[in-house]
């Protein structure tokens, strides 16, 4: 509150709800306090393609004859440096991968805004600014504006890093686009950022070599857009909620049935493993370098070829398909009876991205 | 890890881990039972043969691999009374927040925490500042109480399969500041309440086989003579699952009323004899009130008079009056986790299932517990029947 007004303005019912940390998840939570709470004062301007209603990665705008994608993310992991990664190579994959999978793989400019506590080690704020350079040259992409605001001790966890990124898509790729019979690709295993980062956290050994799996996707997703063109529908990087919360939302969003065979979805076996001894599915679990696209059955082959053929996308699979039925829903087939698959109510782990 | 609450009081699933568990889960077999499943199904004089499964662990394999969607439409697969933490009723969980609010260290199961009492439960006496820590065994228990100066109380919950152990703690010399508030239960007195229950039509029981373990497939034999029906004992890989109701619709199809047992590599006959003697040489049983369902004889687990030492019940004048005003009550009117207990109805009967009642803000017990049906139906997709 910036203004002075009295609190008695609020009534005791409005102040007794409070924020969760569902409400921070990504998933229905977030999407309804973005929708009830927080989008009241915002607006999509008339000829957005998908604007804040959409909900999706990023909003895409246009700006002449092309689409402008835009996006923002703000990063809170814990801890901020990590197997495979750190809060820096996140905050710029997280970023470039909305930008990407609306279809914008040639990222035109970052921003990065830091919120740091006082007494954070300069050292390890090096370690994360050359984390972030070698990101966005991987991604050829740069930051070009940014803000440093410090907090006192204790005002907040170490770090928060927001970046936001602007793209061009020439094809724009969003989650409501599914059809019947679309084939449901997926670019790499599953669930290696989630478990590997609780089992760092809670300082459980698995005895191998579990690491996250954070990395930009636009080079990737570029070489597949070339394949497929206006045959890629949907692209949607599975973060948060994991496949299982990426496959529902674009199954809501675009209206149809998507059935995945568990079999074809590929998990690595120290995921499996850990997994079991944590009590965590891996669907529910997040990633930061996967991506779900949804092929028109023509070009399923060819893209999928190509995704294999990029070292980002060596375990890309095939892993099922839109269907005209169960509208909304996710279907798993598990090699022995069918269920559906739903959205994890909230966060298996809190503070993940 | 910190989120994620211990396995419920059932304990862990025999084999349910490791390389071995593949085998029961490969799919071709799968198929092939469900063939002759489907065969036999049309033997069924009266469909649909309604089968009774009672335990928490079955019904996650189940919903996990959508079992129920391999069913023929003659059989239908519903869970009972098999959610111990579900069945704990109100005035129980009363008694462990009154001790837990009068300065005692009350050290219980992690999916007792949720589980309502009449106006409060341990979680909410744990945010108000009492001592309630979560274990995952009776053993565990009696380790804080070592550590510890003052009263420990072990709130106890859970069948056979919790009850041995429990029973195993107090004949071996627990610390003198170390006690337990039983709220173990009894299953086959619960399951010959449910077989008489009209509008729930039983025609056969899939038996837990984590229990049979303790108890041995034996144990039914009394249900058996009683009701005329089959029990089947039964493990918890899908294909254990599987061959056991395809067992049970063989057994419904030719009017055999028998046990039989479909989980030899575990369960044997006589059971494991120590861990009953030990079972009752601590508890006897007595009458008592299953949330939601029954006032069911012979089916609460209470501390026999010779170990009322470690009797919390005798060691503390627990008052409980004061957490019993009923005009707090919510929307847990509406509930209807007794019936769905008793296989009269169906998560999805509820209006509130996914609405109002979530993991997160659970109003039933069936919601709170990882093995009640509310719970496990709304984690794998909200209507397993697909």
């Amino acid at each position: 509150m910036s203004d002075t007004s009295d609190t008695s303005d609020f009534d005791s019912e409005t102040e007794s709800e409070r924020i969760g940390l569902e409400h921070g998840a990504g998933g229905e939570a977030t999407r309804k306090l973005v929708a009830e709470t927080l989008a009241s004062g915002f607006g999509d301007p008339e000829d957005a393609i998908v604007g804040l209603t959409g909900m999706d990665d990023g909003a895409v705008i246009p700006v002449g004859e092309e689409n402008l994608v835009l996006t923002t993310d703000s990063h809170v992991i814990d801890p901020p440096f990590f197997p495979g990664g750190d809060i820096g190579r996140l905050a710029v994959s997280g970023t470039v991968n909305d930008l990407a999978v609306m279809g914008a793989t040639d990222v035109r400019a970052l921003t990065s805004a830091m919120v740091i506590e006082a007494n954070y080690p300069v050292a390890k704020l090096e370690r994360i600014a050359d984390s972030m350079a070698a990101t966005c040259e991987e991604a050829n992409a740069a930051v070009v504006t940014g803000d440093t605001k410090v907090m006192g001790n204790g005002e907040i966890d170490g770090i928060v890093i927001n970046t936001a990124g602007v793209g061009v898509a020439p094809h724009v790729t969003p989650d409501s686009a599914v059809e019947p019979n679309d084939v449901i690709l997926l670019t790499d295993s599953i669930g290696e950022h989630g478990i590997s980062l609780l089992a760092e956290r809670e300082g459980i050994e698995f005895g191998s070599d579990l690491a996250s799996d954070v990395k930009p996707l636009n080079d990737l997703l570029a070489r597949a857009l070339e394949v497929g063109g206006k045959n890629i529908k949907t692209m949607k990087d599975a973060t948060r909620m994991g496949l299982a919360g990426a496959l529902n939302e674009i199954a809501e969003k675009s209206g149809v049935g998507i059935e995945i065979r568990e079999e074809r979805v590929p998990v690595t076996s120290d995921v499996k493993g850990a997994g079991e001894m944590l009590g965590l599915d891996p669907f529910q679990i997040a990633n930061e370098g996967v991506a779900v696209l949804a092929v028109a059955p023509k070009s399923a082959e060819n893209v999928l070829d190509e995704l294999r053929e990029h070292p980002k996308g060596e375990n890309a699979a095939a892993i099922g398909k839109g269907i005209d039925d169960h509208h909304g829903r996710v279907v798993l087939d598990t090699g022995i009876g069918s269920r559906y698959l739903r959205e994890p109510a909230s966060e298996p782990a809190p503070r993940i991205c | 890890m910190s989120d994620t609450p211990p396995a419920g009081p059932t304990g862990q699933i025999p084999g349910g881990d490791g390389d071995n568990a593949l085998e029961f889960r490969d799919p071709e077999k799968a198929e092939a039972i469900a063939d002759r499943l489907a065969e036999l199904a049309d033997n069924v004089s009266d469909p649909p043969a309604t089968i009774m499964h009672v335990c928490g662990s079955h019904e996650q394999s189940i919903a996990k691999f959508g079992l129920r969607s391999m069913l023929p439409d003659s059989v239908r697969l519903i869970m009972g009374p098999g959610c111990p933490v579900c069945i704990t009723n109100m005035p129980e969980v009363d008694e462990a927040v009154a001790l837990a609010e009068a300065g005692v260290t009350v050290a219980t199961y992690g999916d007792m925490l949720k589980v309502p009492g009449t106006t409060k439960s341990l979680d909410d006496a744990r945010a108000e500042g009492a001592d309630v820590r979560v274990v995952y065994s009776a053993a565990d228990a009696a380790e804080i109480a070592e550590e510890e100066d003052g009263e420990v109380v072990f709130f106890a919950t859970g069948f056979e399969t919790t009850a041995a152990p429990t029973a195993s703690v107090i004949l071996n010399n627990p610390p003198e500041n170390f006690s337990v508030l039983s709220s173990h239960k009894y299953v086959p007195p619960a399951m010959e309440i449910v077989a008489e229950m009209p509008d729930t039509d039983i025609q056969g029981y899939l038996a837990a086989g984590n229990a049979a373990i303790i108890t041995g497939s034996g144990i039914f034999e009394g249900i058996v003579d009683e009701h005329d029906l089959p029990v089947v004992v039964g493990g918890f890989e899908p294909l254990d699952i599987l061959a056991g109701i395809t067992k049970l619709v063989e057994m419904i199809g030719n009017d055999e009323a028998a046990v039989e047992n479909a989980y030899p590599r575990c369960v044997t006959e006589e059971g494991n004899q120590q861990a009953q003697q030990q079972l009752w040489e601590v508890f006897e049983t007595e009458d008592g009130e299953w949330r939601g369902i029954a006032d069911i004889p012979d089916a609460n687990l209470v501390l026999r008079d010779e170990y009322a030492e470690w009797d919390a019940r005798a060691r503390f004048d627990i008052e409980t009056a004061h957490l019993r005003d009923e005009s707090a009550a919510r929307l847990a009117d509406d509930c209807i986790c007794g019936d769905i207990m008793s296989g009269k109805a169906e998560p999805t009967d509820c209006e509130m299932f996914g609405e109002e009642c979530t993991p997160d803000d659970p109003v039933g017990a069936c919601m709170v517990s990882s093995e009640g049906t509310c719970k496990i139906w709304h984690e794998y997709g909200g209507h397993p029947d697909i």
